[in-house]
C-alpha cells in the first residue's frame, strides 16, 4: 500500500509527531511512504523526512500564512494524494493536521478517523483504535473507500530512523483559487509555551494548586523535567491557567511518557483526558482521592511541599 | 441575520458508559441525554449575534426521533426554531452525517452556521467542516473569539504551541467554537415555557437522498485497559521525592 503522510515542520526541521508517523508508516507490511508538505522543502528538510521513512516528498508552494491554511493546503494535498496513489493519507492528529484531514477527507467523500492511538493494516485493510465517549471506551475501526484517512495523535509511536536515501522532491500546484478565509496573523500568545498535544512529559495542577501565583511552584517542576503545563477543568474555571492547558474531555485528550497529577482529585472527566499516559504520577493531601486509582506512583502529601522537593530531586537527578 | 447551529444529543459526560451485548455499541439505558457542550457554546454565540444584529437562529440536528427532547432545551435556550433530520436510529459515518447536515442547510439560507468544535461522544472533529465543504464554505475551527464585521467573520483559532491564529472568513462560513468563547446561558422558566410552543421542523433522512456507502466502519468497542495499580510512596516530602526520583529513572520515565 501507499501511504502519504502529512508532513510538519518549523525553523528546525520535522515535527517529532511528524518523525513518529512517518517511521510507522515505512514499518507497516509492503507500505512506500510519500510525504506531503505545506511551503517550501529544503534539501535538509527532505533529507530527515527520508532517513525517517519518506522515498518521495511533495509540497505545495505557499503564500504569505496560506502554508498554515487548512483551506487552501486541501486541493494540494488532494493532488498529490492522487500523484502518489495513496491508499492511506496519515496527518498528526494536531491543530494543523486534523483540520487540513477533515477538509480534504471530506472533499473526497470520505471522512477520516480522528485521534487514532494505534493504526495497523490486516489483510490489505487499515484498522485504527482510537477513544470515543471522551476516553471512557476505545473504538477499533475498520476503514474502506479507495482512500483512507487517519489522523494519529503524537507519542503514540517511537521516532527512529530508518533509512538514509535522499528523497525525489516534487512540487505540486493544487488550485490557487480564493478560499474565503485569510489568516491575517499569528500571535504567539504564551511565548515558549511547550503544547500539551505534542509533549512528553505534562505537569499537571487542580484546584488545589490555590491560585494563578501557586502555578508558578508547578511551572518551576515542569521546567526541571522539560515538561509542558496541563491543568484540570476545575483550575481553568478559576481562572488560574489558559483552556491551552486544559487536560479532559472538554480539554485535549493527552498521552505523555510521564504525567504527573498535582492537587487534581481525578473526576472521569479529568482522567479520561490522560489516562493514556505511560506513567502516571499522582500528588494529592487526600489519599482517598480517586485519581490514587488511575496512578503507577503516588504520595499523599501536601503540594505545596511535595512539588519543590521533587523538582529538587530531579535536579540533582538529572545533572548527575 | 439568519443564524444556523449545528446541534448533536450526546451521553452527559458524566453518564457511565456500558458497553452492550454486541460489543460494538453503547448500552444507552442508563444514559442522560444533554446538548454537546461544544454545541451549547455554539448556540450561545448564535443567540449574542442575534441579540446584537437582529435576526433568526435556527438549531439543525441529525439524529433519532429521541433528540427532539434535547432540541426542546435548545429552544428554551433560546433558539427560534429546530430542524431534525430523522435517521430512524441508524448510526452515521461523519461524510453521511455532514452530508445530511449540508442538505438541511442548503435551503436556509444561513448568513452564518455555528457548531460545536467536536462532539464529546464520537470525538469526530470534522463533521461541521464536512458541512463546510459540501456547501462550499470556508470554516474556522476551532475559534476561540470572534466579531463580525461587514459580511465577514474575523476568528481567532489555536494553533500548535499556544499559538493564535487571527483568521479573516466571509461570510457565510462555519465556525467551529472552543471553550472560553462564551459562557453558555442558563434555561429560564420562561424559556422553558416558551419552547414549548415552538416549532421543530422533522424530516426523514431517507427522503434526503441516497446515503454514499460509508467508509469508516466500527468493528469493535472494549473498555481501555485497567493499570496495575498505585504504589504509594511514604515518608518526608523529601525523602519520598527523591525515591520517586530515582524509580521514575528506573522505569525510564526521566
Amino acid at each position: 500500500m501507499r501511504i502519504l503522510v502529512i508532513a510538519e515542520h518549523d525553523a528546525n526541521g520535522a515535527k517529532r509527531h511528524t518523525r513518529e508517523l512517518l517511521r510507522k508508516a515505512a514499518s507497516l507490511d509492503d507500505c512506500e511512504v510519500g510525504a506531503f508538505a505545506a511551503g517550501p522543502v529544503d534539501e535538509s528538510l527532505a533529507e530527515e523526512l527520508g532517513r525517517f521513512g519518506a522515498t518521495k516528498v511533495y509540497h505545495a508552494p505557499s503564500e504569505g500564512n496560506s502554508c498554515r491554511s487548512s483551506l487552501a493546503m486541501a486541493a494540494p494535498l488532494r493532488d498529490a494524494a492522487a500523484a502518489w496513489e495513496a491508499g492511506l493519507v496519515l496527518a498528526s492528529a494536531t491543530p494543523f493536521g486534523q483540520d487540513l484531514l477533515a477538509r480534504a477527507s471530506m472533499r473526497l467523500g470520505a471522512g477520516m478517523a480522528s485521534d487514532c492511538t494505534a493504526l495497523w493494516i490486516d489483510d490489505g485493510a487499515v484498522r485504527v483504535r482510537r477513544p470515543v465517549y471522551g476516553g471512557t471506551a476505545t473504538e477499533e475501526l475498520l476503514l474502506g473507500g479507495c482512500t483512507s484517512f487517519a489522523a494519529v495523535r503524537p507519542n503514540a509511536f517511537e521516532a527512529t530512523e530508518c533509512r538514509a536515501r535522499q528523497p525525489e522532491v516534487v512540487e505540486v500546484e493544487g488550485e490557487t483559487s480564493d478560499t474565503g478565509a485569510v489568516i491575517e496573523r499569528v500571535e504567539e500568545a504564551e511565548p515558549g509555551m511547550v503544547d500539551i498535544g505534542e509533549a512528553t512529559r505534562i505537569v499537571a495542577g487542580g484546584r488545589a494548586v490555590g491560585s494563578a501565583e501557586n502555578f508558578g511552584l508547578l511551572g518551576e517542576l515542569a521546567q526541571s523535567i522539560g515538561a509542558a503545563l496541563g491543568a484540570s477543568r476545575a483550575a481553568v474555571d478559576e481562572g488560574y491557567i489558559s483552556h491551552d492547558h486544559q487536560v479532559g474531555q472538554t480539554g485535549r485528550v493527552v498521552a505523555p511518557s510521564l504525567y504527573i497529577a498535582c492537587g487534581i482529585s481525578g473526576s472521569i472527566q479529568h482522567v479520561s483526558g490522560m489516562r493514556d499516559s505511560k506513567v502516571i504520577v499522582a500528588i494529592n493531601t487526600d489519599p482517598e482521592a480517586p485519581i490514587f486509582t488511575r496512578a503507577d506512583y503516588g504520595i499523599a502529601g501536601d503540594l505545596f511541599e511535595v512539588v519543590p522537593a521533587l523538582t529538587r530531586s530531579f535536579r540533582k537527578l538529572l545533572q548527575e | 441575520m439568519k443564524i444556523g447551529v449545528l446541534l448533536k444529543e450526546v451521553p452527559d459526560t458524566e453518564s457511565p458508559i456500558q458497553i452492550a451485548q454486541d460489543g460494538s455499541s453503547i448500552s444507552f439505558e442508563r444514559v442522560q441525554w444533554v446538548i454537546n457542550p461544544y454545541d451549547e457554546i455554539a448556540l450561545e454565540e448564535a443567540l449574542r449575534l442575534r441579540e446584537a444584529s437582529g435576526g433568526e437562529v435556527l438549531t439543525v440536528t441529525v439524529g433519532p426521533a429521541r433528540a427532539k427532547d434535547t432540541l426542546r432545551k435548545g429552544l428554551a435556550m433560546g433558539a427560534d426554531r429546530a430542524i431534525l433530520v430523522d435517521t430512524g436510529g441508524a448510526s452515521l459515518d461523519p461524510f453521511n452525517a455532514a452530508r445530511l447536515l449540508a442538505k438541511a442547510c442548503e435551503t436556509c439560507g444561513f448568513d452564518v452556521i455555528f457548531a460545536g468544535k467536536l462532539a464529546t461522544d464520537d470525538g469526530w472533529g470534522q463533521v461541521h467542516i464536512g458541512v463546510a465543504e459540501i456547501m462550499g464554505l470556508p470554516h474556522v475551527s476551532p475559534v476561540e473569539r470572534i466579531e463580525f464585521d461587514d459580511g465577514e467573520a474575523i476568528a481567532t483559532r489555536a494553533a500548535e504551541g499556544g499559538v493564535k491564529e487571527i483568521v479573516r472568513a466571509r461570510l457565510p462560513a462555519v465556525i467551529g467554537c472552543e471553550k472560553g468563547l462564551n459562557e453558555p446561558r442558563y434555561v429560564s422558566l420562561p424559556g422553558i415555557m416558551k419552547a414549548r410552543s415552538k416549532p421543530i421542523d422533522v424530516k426523514d433522512a431517507s427522503e434526503r437522498g441516497e446515503a454514499s456507502a460509508p467508509t469508516i466502519v466500527r468493528s469493535g468497542l472494549s473498555e481501555p485497559p485497567v493499570r496495575g495499580g498505585v504504589r504509594m510512596i511514604e515518608g518526608a516530602p523529601q525523602t519520598a521525592a527523591d525515591e520517586l526520583a530515582r524509580l521514575l529513572r528506573e522505569v525510564g520515565a526521566l
